[in-house]
């Protein structure tokens, strides 16, 4: 963890005069979950092809989603896939169509169990997610966002930083190891 | 009333002044009648259809999301607009997002209005003012849009010319208005938008039938002829000149004066980009290399012997990259300078001397005719100088590949994220699999080539590793045919309004693909399976003819090119493209009888309300593709955009579970009733091509579809939601009206999701709607 760097995945995107905490340890993200009153999980397309301890991405969001407390959006059409490994819980909406949602501080949520107060990233092509979480940064200023991709993204609130894969693999198992310990 | 100069052109004109020559004297105006009554909006001013802007987007809210949070366009700044910060001049964040959009709608819709006025000034010169417009066979409306918007009924080219100087003058005032302290809503910004948009259809329009009636380009032809499209339909064994561009004219004076010499068959003239669209509609041997991000790897390869570039979407790099292969480059627009000398004036045979013995690494010719010359003669006395020149060969990647660090750069270069150092560590074995990949997948824009720190030719690698299978890649593409023939409209207005055929889906833009062109060419087929009418044009539509079946052939050979349920309609360029939102336009006019003349209001509401039309641009990069897309959305029709487009960094998106905001008036009794979301969105970036598919089939659904309708548009997309996410769409009890809406072959799962989504019949209605008020027949 200690050779996290603040790299952006790609070259241009610059950080703003506001930008990202760096996720300094595990714990840190883990606890910010775990105190979160509501938290939602998004879910990109690329997860397929991000491997992790638990198969890959979908896997860690399967295992992080049994903690009970978190709710999975699935973006682009990733839902059928959450569905065909049988995750019943997994929401399917698309990532312009959350964005949109989640600047509206009365929007009710996927499930109706009223606003986020925290949202998760993960898996998402990087310009993507880069860009709604800058649309959240600006027009949703309550809402608390958190990057968990290997690279680091200025427009979170808290984000991972860029580490070699095994490094970060290793990262991304502790803290989900430490939200079900809490869970 | 359409307006007409009284003009008069003395050849000599001997007075006590002086003797002048070509004189033109312009004498007031003559008024002239026509049948058709004038609508309220004739050349609307900016805030004329501001009320409409305002209804649709009260439905369809921005959602911005900044590339960038600082305002740097006045010396007040930088400005830090980061949440609810103001700028100096009190701009705010949102604001700031509206005013680039709009500065990025105008820089589109001018680049198609100067395209306009540069090909409409040509033709008159050469032509004559009072050349007739002669643009579709069994075709009235000539020209939707100019007669929409402007309220005049254009017969020759000089009336096109009173249509263009009033877009050129709106063009001036939405870009005033983006001046520092001017527009402080960002609504009333993206009002503007919607009117630049609106401009910008006018002046394709404009560019396009005036080419069509002078040039001999296929008038609105259904088979118009096939042509060919790729790498290995050029002969490299000949004199090759590239044309890359949007401006037609230079390319046409090569084909000219090769046809005039009989030499067409011994030199090849093969296009990239709108360009060779073009000149495949002027001389259908002419032969389409690719889409725009092709230019690297073509020029790459070595085959050109001379490029000649007009406008709009060449690498300015183009000069370097040309003496790279050591090919004179011949600039023809003033767009588009590059450095080179002006030679306009020069005798052709000096400045023929001056690029083959490489005194000059290039000209700026401003002469089309001069360019014919000029690029045959070059390409000629050229090529056999060139012919051992050596692109990189196979055998020499695996050297290359060695330099590579694997640092990474190039990857967080790359717009897709392409795994180059994984390739190049394959490439240093000699293995080229993963390389040769890459191709099919790379947008060809050269990023990773600058950030290697090592230098290393990738894109050229890239190819090397392909080359055998590039040479041989040669597909079939129909000429873009230009517009919709009013006939076509009468056939099938009534089962689009209806719903019976279920969409017209328009497949346009550039390739700026995440994954390819295939993508688009797999939408195309999937949507002509489903009998959609599929509308396509610029790089899309090579696009679309890039993969084949076992029988080895493209779509466009295996789909009819006519504007009905299941054909594959290539209409052409970009400017082309106002012949598909004019399609819609005729719909209203031709099939509903709804007045055209001045009367935008009426029939984009119709439209929104009853045309099942969406646009796709998949590879959305440019500036006109944002203005092209901001004149469908005030016609009211949908535009997905593929990921890259999150990029215009601002999505138009509805709120399908507000039903206060889907509420229309039933034009039969003025009530005001609740329609459903319908359609959801008017602008937004889809993830993946299997989530663009679907939200195809939903954005199609309209208000005014029938029960039959409905059901159809329905079971399209229940079946692609269930192939792609599995189970059926959560939403769709705000669809289903009726029981009549259910697909009969669905039924049973589709009661079952009803009921227990507590769904009611009838609570949606299905009225005669209208957004306007001023449209309701009698009141209750």
């Amino acid at each position: 963890m200690m050779s996290a760097r603040l790299t952006t995945g790609q070259t241009a995107e610059i950080p703003g005069p506001r930008k990202a905490f760096l996720i300094p340890k595990p714990e840190v993200a883990a606890s910010m979950i775990n105190r979160a009153r509501r938290v939602l999980l998004v879910v990109g397309s690329e997860a397929m092809r991000v491997k992790t301890k638990d198969g890959d991405m979908i896997d860690t969001a399967m295992r992080l989603a049994r903690s009970g407390r978190i709710t999975v959006a699935a973006t682009g059409h990733l839902l059928g896939e959450f569905r065909r490994r049988g995750a019943k819980g997994a929401h399917g909406i698309s990532l312009m169509e959350l964005g949109d949602r989640l600047r509206d501080p009365d929007w009710g949520g996927l499930d109706g169990g009223g606003p986020y107060d925290l949202v998760v990233f993960m898996g998402l092509p990087y310009y993507m997610e880069w860009l709604v979480l800058s649309g959240l940064k600006n027009f949703a200023p309550s809402l608390r966002t958190i990057s968990l991709d290997n690279t680091y993204h200025p427009n979170a609130g808290w984000s991972l930083g860029y580490s070699p894969q095994q490094d970060w693999i290793e990262i991304l198992d502790r803290i989900v190891s430490n939200v079900e310990e809490v869970g | 009333m359409a307006k007409r100069d009284l003009s008069l052109k003395i050849g000599e004109f001997v007075s006590s002044l002086g003797t002048f020559k070509d004189v033109e004297i312009q004498v007031g105006r003559i008024l002239e009648e026509w049948e058709e009554a004038l609508g309220p909006t004739p050349f609307p001013e900016i805030a004329t259809l501001r009320e409409w802007d305002h209804k649709l987007l009260s439905r369809y809210k921005p959602f911005y999301m900044p590339f960038c949070d600082l305002c740097c366009l006045c010396t007040f700044g930088k400005c830090d607009l980061t949440g609810d910060k103001r700028g100096a001049c009190g701009i705010t964040m949102a604001g700031q997002q509206s005013r680039i959009v709009l500065l990025a709608c105008c820089i589109g819709a001018s680049a198609h209005t100067e395209h306009a006025r540069k090909m409409l000034n040509h033709l008159i010169e050469e032509y004559g003012r009072d050349t007739p417009l002669d643009v579709a066979l069994n075709t009235n409306v000539e020209a939707p849009h100019v007669r929409l918007v402007c309220g005049i009924r254009p017969r020759t080219l000089r009336d096109l010319d009173d249509a263009l100087t009033y877009v050129e003058g709106q063009l001036v005032q939405l870009l005033a208005s983006t001046h520092t302290g001017q527009e402080g809503s960002n609504i009333d910004y993206e009002s503007k938008v919607f009117h630049a948009g609106m401009l910008d259809h006018v002046a394709m329009e404009i560019a396009d039938i005036a080419q069509i009636s002078v040039l001999g380009f296929p008038k609105g032809e259904p088979e118009a002829p096939l042509a060919d499209l790729g790498f290995g339909a050029i002969d490299p064994s000949k004199p090759v000149i590239l044309v890359i561009g949007h401006e037609v004219l230079p390319s046409i004076e090569i084909v000219d004066y090769l046809m005039e010499h009989g030499l067409f068959g011994d030199v090849e003239v093969g296009g990239l980009c709108c360009t060779a669209h073009d000149t495949t509609r002027y001389n259908k041997s002419a032969r389409i290399i690719g889409p725009i991000s092709w230019e690297l790897r073509f020029i790459r390869s070595g085959i050109p012997d001379v490029i000649v570039i007009d406008k709009q979407c060449i690498r300015t790099d183009v000069l370097l990259e040309a003496e790279k292969i050591m090919a004179p480059l011949i600039a023809t627009s003033e767009m588009s300078c590059q450095g080179l000398p002006d030679l306009t004036q020069e005798d052709p045979e000096r400045i023929v001397e001056d690029l083959v013995g490489g005194r000059l690494p290039g000209a700026l010719i401003l002469d089309p005719k001069k360019v014919g010359e000029v690029a045959v003669k070059v390409a000629m006395k050229i090529a056999p100088k060139r012919a051992n020149f050596k692109a990189l060969l196979p055998e020499d990647v695996r050297a290359l590949a060695q330099r590579c660090r694997r640092c990474g750069e190039c990857v967080r270069a790359c717009p897709n994220n392409l795994p180059i150092p994984d390739a190049m560590n394959e490439a240093k074995t000699g293995d080229l699999t993963l390389l040769s990949t890459l191709y099919d997948v790379c947008v060809g824009c050269g990023r990773c080539e600058s950030a290697c720190p090592e230098d290393l030719p990738i894109i050229s690698m890239i190819n090397a590793s392909s080359s055998k299978r590039i040479s041989e890649e040669r597909f079939k593409v129909r000429v873009g045919r230009g517009a919709i023939q009013d006939v076509e409209i009468r056939e099938v207005g009534r089962a689009i309004v209806f719903g019976e055929i279920p969409g017209v889906l328009a497949l346009v833009g550039c390739a700026n693909y995440p994954e390819g062109g295939a993508d688009v060419s797999k939408i195309a087929e999937e949507f002509l399976k489903r009998r959609f009418i599929v509308v396509a044009s610029g790089c899309a539509a090579m696009a679309i003819a890039m993969t084949k079946d076992e029988e080895g052939l493209s779509l466009y050979e295996r789909y009819p090119g006519v504007f009905d349920a299941g054909g594959l309609v290539n209409v052409g360029s970009c400017v082309s493209n106002a012949h598909i939102t004019g399609a819609a336009i005729k719909i209203a006019n031709i099939f509903a009888k709804r007045p055209l003349r001045a009367n935008y209001e009426e029939i984009a509401d119709y439209i929104y309300n009853r045309v099942g039309a969406v646009g796709v641009a998949w590879g959305a990069m440019s500036q006109k593709a944002a203005s092209i897309a901001a004149g469908c959305w005030r016609l009211g029709i949908p535009v997905i955009v593929g990921p890259h487009g999150s990029k215009y960094r601002r999505m138009l998106l509805g709120r399908k579970e507000r039903e206060e905001d889907w509420m229309v008036y039933d034009a039969r009794t003025g009530e005001r009733v609740y329609v459903g979301p319908a359609p959801e969105h008017l602008f937004y970036a889809a993830e993946t091509v299997e989530e663009a598919m679907v939200a195809i089939a939903k954005l199609t659904m309209r208000p005014n579809d029938t029960s039959k309708g409905r059901a159809v548009k329905l079971s399209h997309y229940i079946d692609l939601y269930q192939r792609y996410y599995g189970g059926l769409p959560e939403d769709l009890h705000l669809y289903v009206r009726s029981s009549a809406d259910i697909p009969f072959t669905m039924r049973d799962q589709v009661v079952a999701a009803l009921e227990k989504a507590g769904w009611v019949e009838g609570k949606i209605a299905s009225p005669d709607p209208t957004l306007l008020e001023r449209l309701v027949r009698r009141r209750q």
